[in-house]
């Protein structure tokens, strides 16, 4: 996909600037998603990709020192004016660094946010959660224990758990933050595969440090650097060819960063 | 032969460094026992003679001098019970806000400083303040009712940070895992953040039980009575608006008001009060092993 494609816009981001108690860690990013497509977000630590992502589905809500200007419009709809930020939030799955299994039984993990947008019958919920299993590959190993507890499971097994929870709630944006840094290189395939399936229904965001990583899945790619887009371009004009800056170039060919 | 893990004579220094600093440290922690078993032995030793059904559910007879002490027994349960039904839930649900919801405003700052000064004023002074709001400003008299509000209001504070320390111990990441998927606070609260701190709440809540049974001046300015006659092993033998007996007021007239009482009488007592108390922290600990079991991460 190029950048230019007629494609609809899931997310619109104009301005975004995020201060943590007035000390300014965004200054002012402006960047669109299109549907369908894989973002890649990379930059070294501290550039703000982990609060970019608070940002667009509003859990920045939740760090009192936090305060955000600009917009950010997921379906054209502004996120701070949104009068239901709960059902935002279930449009947009999101996935954390560690692995976060709830302390609940697996299918009790998958089926929260379903139940907590008020599905409660079982005949409904049973198939959200072997869908969601299935899609984050980890059904065939845990269908026949759904009931143990989410927490007993390795820490890949863990975070695809996480991710089928992400996908619980049907997400039409899937953000995913440094998802195999505690996971072994064959699991971090297995749901590289899972992820270019699911690019065929939904839009992902793949922050990661994993250079290859993104090279491998993105059809776009951020280089974010101390709360600033250094470059914004096709991952193949960034991966492959010229990138336009020398710092981009340099990230990515492992110089600096 | 000097082989490669050959002990150095730094190597040495640390071990014997090492092993005293551990026999230093574990002789302090043994030196708990000591006056558990010596406190305990003493009492039960002297209270020997006194000690039996009889006396539990005995009413004091000839002037205090002998019987049981059936009435303070039950006041003290009267007192404690009341005051925990009001502080607990008033407690536990201040805490779930000012972990859970409080934002870090002034009001919120202005409560968390009401707290910790509330847990820091002695009891003497929560029986005046007792005596002043329970007994004459809401004319209670000296009740009851008094008497349990009074250490209600003295439990409530160490209710509150117990309860916060316990909901604080649930990750963060557990939290933020819920809010991501679409949850409320509330849906947070009710399935992860609550039953994987029930164990501590409760016991923050049941620590409070031994002391609320142990304070002998905000009762005794607020309801507590010298003797109050009542049927022998009579289980609702008071009325909110009535004065109780209570054992660690027993205790302290037995020992220091009536002239000429049996020795073992006073000791026995205090065997009844802490055996309760001990009772209520067994069952805790039992409870919380039981609730450990279930604990999921």
């Amino acid at each position: 996909m190029v950048a230019g494609s007629a494609a609809p816009l899931e997310i619109e981001v104009h301005d975004l600037r995020l201060s943590y108690s007035g000390r300014e860690v965004i200054h002012g990013i402006s960047f669109d998603l299109r549907k369908n497509e894989i973002l890649a977000v990379i930059g070294p630590a501290q550039s703000g990709k982990t609060s970019m992502l608070r940002c667009l589905n509003r859990t920045i809500d939740f760090i009192p020192t936090a305060s955000v200007s600009g917009t950010v419009k997921v379906h054209g709809e502004d996120v701070r004016r949104t009068k239901d930020v709960f059902a935002l939030r279930r449009r947009i799955g999101m996935v954390a660094p560690l692995p976060v299994g709830l302390p609940l039984s697996i299918y009790d993990n998958v089926a929260f946010a379903p139940r907590c947008a008020g599905v409660t019958n079982r005949a409904d919920l049973d198939p959200v959660v072997e869908k969601c299993l299935r899609q984050a590959a980890l059904w065939d190993e845990v269908k026949d224990r759904l009931g143990s507890l989410g927490t007993a499971l390795s820490g890949g097994q863990q975070q695809r758990l996480t991710i089928a929870r992400a996908l619980s709630h049907r997400p039409e944006i899937l953000c995913l933050d440094e998802f195999s840094i505690a996971i072994d290189p064959v699991t971090t395939m297995r749901i590289e595969d899972v992820l270019k399936e699911l690019k065929e229904e939904i839009t992902i965001v793949l922050v990661t440090n994993l250079t290859q990583q993104a090279r491998r899945l993105s059809d776009r790619t951020m280089f974010l650097l101390e709360g600033e887009i250094v470059e914004l371009d096709d991952s193949e004009v960034i991966f492959s060819g010229e990138p336009r800056s020398p710092k981009t170039r340099g990230y990515v060919a492992g110089v600096f960063g | 032969m000097a082989g490669r893990f050959a002990k150095t004579p730094h190597g040495l220094r640390k071990e014997r460094t090492e092993a005293l600093a551990k026999a230093v440290f574990g002789l302090m922690a043994s030196a708990m026992i000591l006056p558990l078993l010596l406190i305990v032995g003493y009492l039960v030793v002297l209270a020997w003679p006194a000690l039996g059904w009889e006396f539990l559910v005995d009413v004091p007879k000839n002037g205090m001098r002998d019987g049981g002490i059936w009435p303070a027994f039950v006041g003290t349960l009267y007192l404690v019970g009341i005051s925990l039904v009001v502080s607990t839930p008033i407690g536990v649900l201040a805490a779930i806000y000012l972990n859970e919801y409080a934002k870090d405003s002034w009001f919120n700052r202005l409560v968390n400083l009401a707290v910790i000064n509330l847990a820091g004023v002695p009891s003497i002074v929560h029986a005046l303040f007792g005596l002043g709001a329970f007994v004459y400003a809401a004319r209670f008299g000296y009740s009851i009712l008094s008497a349990s509000l009074t250490l209600a209001i003295m439990t409530l504070p160490v209710i509150i940070a117990s309860t916060r320390e316990a909901l604080a111990s649930v990750p963060t990441a557990f939290r933020e895992a819920c809010w991501n998927v679409g949850a409320t606070r509330w849906q947070t609260i009710r399935t992860v953040v609550l039953p994987n701190s029930i164990s501590g709440i409760l016991t923050g809540v049941i620590l409070q039980v031994s002391r609320a049974a142990g304070e002998t001046a905000p009762i005794m300015f607020t309801g507590a009575v010298f003797f109050k006659a009542v049927e022998k092993g009579d289980l609702f033998p008071y009325g909110l608006g009535e004065q109780c007996m209570a054992l660690s007021m027993h205790l302290y007239t037995l020992a220091t008001q009536v002239p000429n009482v049996k020795e073992a009488l006073p000791y026995a007592t205090a065997v009844v009060l802490l055996a309760t108390v001990l009772l209520v922290n067994a069952t805790s600990i039992a409870v919380r092993i039981w609730l450990r079991g279930r604990k999921k991460w």
